[in-house]
């Protein structure tokens, strides 16, 4: 009975961060990445992982070590924390995808401030046991990897004709270029908000 | 003279850190609901960008290039500006308690704030970079996001009155409106 009602308990943590609690179209967090990276949607499945292993790795260490770490200096361990995975990823993509390495640019080193990431080591991981820190590492990162790729997905068809490299408009067909221009993201961003709102007001 | 002038125009108008490089895009959704607080956030990452920019140029071409550590970049600057952050935070106090006063409530808000870890990485690639450009291109990019914020908040409490379909409210008309100040900004493409 009680290791049924703690199943239950886990799946609501996971999905709270699909939908509910979902990092970008709800709590706002991690804008920059969101709209900077998201002119196609491999960019944004890329720099959906990265922050989805940074978050999870952190979630996983904080979670650990919580009761060895003063309160007063817990942000800056936290920090610490993060930016050593953050230069983990960094390194990784260097060596193994150059080519999504040079894309993302700036904005990988930029994980370590993804308010994100420390969001859920300060208010969840902090506070709960490994197993939940890890579900809602998982439910929050797979949350955001979504929406970078809706983001992406749709900035990438209507700019470019194309998804995931695929195209199905000729080369010189004319697009909406304006969507993959950095004005695209905030329109595209301001749409699928909307879209977004509509839909969970209807579910709920 | 020629390249600083031109740094200047870039980093303000046509790589506007906000609109077109998107760097600091909390805040700048965050706190732009008042003018007065978007004056005071401004000003407080003017202080911050600036001093972080030049201490953290200091210690990456002195300190870690040297002894070959480049791959600590992240972790040092990220800590240097957070330390840094605390320390402006107390001697403001003890100094100037009018500024604190001013600029104070933002300052923590800045550790977490991109621009100003993104600025001090992107200093260290500038064309031939040295200690005055960074320093300059700091500053312009403080101006940049000042200028974008402070647009956008005008904006913003204008909008207050506006009667707007249920699901547009808040994040949406916001990004929109974003959305449509980066295009005006997109003008300044051809500039430099």
């Amino acid at each position: 009975m009680n290791s049924m009602s703690e199943k239950i308990n886990q799946k609501q943590n996971f999905l709270k961060g699909i939908i509910k609690d979902n990092p970008v179209f709800v709590m706002l967090l991690g804008m920059c990445p969101v709209l900077g990276v998201t002119s196609t949607a491999f960019n944004g499945l890329g720099m959906g992982i990265a922050t989805l292993f940074v978050l999870f790795m952190s979630n996983i260490v904080v979670s650990l070590i919580k009761s060895q770490i003063p309160a007063k200096v817990r942000i800056p361990a936290f920090i610490i924390i993060i930016a050593s995975f953050v230069t983990i990823v960094e390194m990784v993509l260097e060596a193994f995808l150059p080519v999504l390495y040079e894309q993302l640019g700036i904005f990988i080193p930029l994980i370590v401030v993804n308010c994100l990431i420390l969001g859920r080591a300060e208010a969840f991981a902090s506070k709960n046991n490994l197993v939940s820190s890890l579900v809602d590492a998982l439910g929050m990162g797979i949350g955001f990897t979504i929406a970078l790729v809706a983001l992406g997905a749709t900035r990438e068809i209507l700019g470019n004709g194309s998804l995931f490299d695929f195209r199905f408009l000729s080369e010189d067909a004319s697009t909406l270029i304006l969507f993959v221009l950095p004005p695209g993201a905030f329109i595209a961003l301001a749409y699928l908000s909307i879209v977004f709102n509509k839909v969970t007001a209807k579910t709920s | 003279m020629e390249e600083y002038i031109l740094i200047i125009i870039a980093a303000v108008f046509v790589n506007n850190i906000v609109l077109s490089q998107f760097l600091g895009i909390c805040p700048f959704l965050g706190v732009s609901n008042k003018l007065s607080t978007s004056v005071g956030m401004s000003g407080a990452v003017l202080f911050v960008m600036t001093i972080a920019t030049l201490v953290t140029y200091l210690l990456y071409q002195f300190v870690l290039v040297p002894i070959g550590l480049e791959y600590l970049r992240t972790i040092t600057f990220i800590l240097v500006i957070a330390s840094l952050v605390q320390m402006v935070e107390i001697i403001l106090r003890k100094v100037s308690p009018a500024l604190y006063q001013a600029l104070g409530v933002f300052l923590p808000l800045i550790t977490t704030n991109c621009a100003v870890l993104g600025v001090a990485i992107l200093a260290l690639g500038l064309e031939d970079t040295s200690l005055l450009k960074a320093v300059v291109f700091a500053i312009a990019n403080a101006g940049g996001f000042a200028l974008a914020i402070i647009v956008f908040s005008s904006i913003r409490e204008q909008l207050e009155l506006a009667d707007l379909p249920e699901a547009m409210k808040g994040v949406p008309i916001n990004l929109l409106i974003a959305g449509l100040l980066s295009l005006a900004f997109l003008g300044f493409a051809a500039l430099v």
